[in-house]
């Protein structure tokens, strides 16, 4: 089974919720898609770690063979192409190399070249395998990172947690694709209901099979309460807010470890979402 | 030389956006036109191709609120110079620049990617 776990609003949850998911199942994999600002590894302090380049494809032109027929400018739908005095140019953080460019050269003076733009990182936690897309600085896309990581995972039979990235853009949407369920973490909060209603809109959009965890609750906040209700959404477990668990997190402790009554929290949400048998 | 300038919908005002302006007011030794801008539409990368067409059209100047990184830096390749407007009137920015009244645009955002 492929968990994702998302929550719009940064800092409600994702990591605390996808690490010890992931804990709990004992056999799993762990896969940090929030490639900006990954940090479930300070949690599960993975152990043989290997690193993996991720590479995009950039088109490169010979100039030599460019006729400046500009089919390439033409097609390019993210306009990411120019032709200027005779010299065609490529902006790179607006490419989505595609490798339609080369396609449409009748000269073949187009060639895709490959371009770093972060890494993986590959290792384990006792039966947990955990992986770490890392985007690097001031690129403008982790979608590749986050299906290369999406990737490394695709042969493992047993449960796989995918820690999305906040917001409800691209780079969710690629984490999400090819989940069997999604656990959305909600902020009993204006501004976590606001971005909840974001990512829950965009989960039934594609038709997954959706649960809430409610975190950091001191009481409950009744326009997440009742859309819940409304739009029936299982509300599988309410998480208090507390020091003692803040205090946890703070020093990378998974709460299952540390916790009896934690761990059993997050058997019974595996449990009743299916990822682990009870 | 060539003078160009975004237009707001109504044809007569500056547009406060460069690469989503809807038309292109283009002038030229008394003589002026005004064409739609085929980047208006664009998913995105609005700036680099509405850069590209004003330097197909021969524009030499572009007269504007604001303007991107990315499509100045097609500006900079193609040696067009960027200034900035001065109140709304797309007329008055014409005669203000013929007199010298207008400075170079010194400023170029980061792209907006998506946010309007």
């Amino acid at each position: 089974m492929r968990l994702a776990v998302l929550s719009g609003k940064g800092g409600a949850g994702k990591t605390l919720l996808a690490v010890n998911l992931a804990a709990a199942a004992g056999h799993a994999a762990y896969v940090d898609c929030d490639v900006e600002e990954p940090n479930g590894r300070l949690f599960l302090k993975p152990e043989a770690v290997t690193s993996q380049p991720v590479h995009t494809l950039l088109p490169a032109f010979d100039a030599q063979q460019c006729t400046g027929c500009r089919r390439c400018v033409d097609f390019c739908r993210f306009n990411a192409l120019i032709y200027i005095r005779q010299v065609p140019k490529v902006f790179p953080e607006v490419c989505h190399s595609c490798g339609g460019c080369q396609l449409v050269c009748p000269v073949g003076a187009i060639r895709e070249t490959p371009r770093s733009i972060g890494h993986l990182e590959l290792g384990k936690r006792k039966d947990i395998r955990v992986v770490t897309g890392v985007l690097d600085p001031g690129e403008a896309s982790g979608v590749p990172i986050i299906n290369a990581a999406l990737g490394s995972v695709r042969d493992f039979d047993g449960l796989t947690v995918v820690d999305c990235p906040p917001g409800s853009a691209c780079s969710v949407m690629e984490s999400i694709q090819d989940a069997d369920y999604c656990l959305c973490v909600a902020e009993p909060t204006a501004f976590g209901f606001h971005n909840f209603c974001m990512v829950q809109e965009l989960c039934s959009l594609l038709g997954k099979r959706c649960g809430v965890v409610i975190n950091k609750m001191d009481a409950p906040y009744e326009p997440l309460e009742s859309f819940c209700r409304d739009h029936d959404l299982p509300i599988l477990a309410r998480i208090p807010y507390d020091p003692h668990i803040a205090a946890l997190a703070a020093q990378g402790q998974l709460l299952c470890e540390a916790d009896a009554s934690m761990a059993q929290q997050f058997r019974r949400i595996l449990t009743a979402i299916g990822g682990v048998q009870p | 030389m060539k003078i160009a300038i975004p237009l707001d919908e109504n044809q007569t005002e500056v547009c406060v956006t460069f690469g989503r302006a809807p038309y292109f007011l283009f002038a030229e030794d008394g003589k002026q036109e005004i064409l739609e801008n085929p980047a208006a539409q664009a998913q995105g990368g609005a700036g680099i191709k509405a850069a590209q067409f004003l330097v197909d059209q021969g524009a030499q100047v572009l007269l504007t609120v604001r303007c991107g990184q990315n499509a100045n830096e097609v500006f900079q390749a193609a040696g067009l110079k960027v200034y900035q407007t001065q109140g709304a009137d797309a007329q008055e920015n014409v005669s203000a620049f013929m007199e010298g009244k207008l400075a170079e645009l010194t400023h170029f955002h980061a792209g907006f990617h998506g946010i309007q």
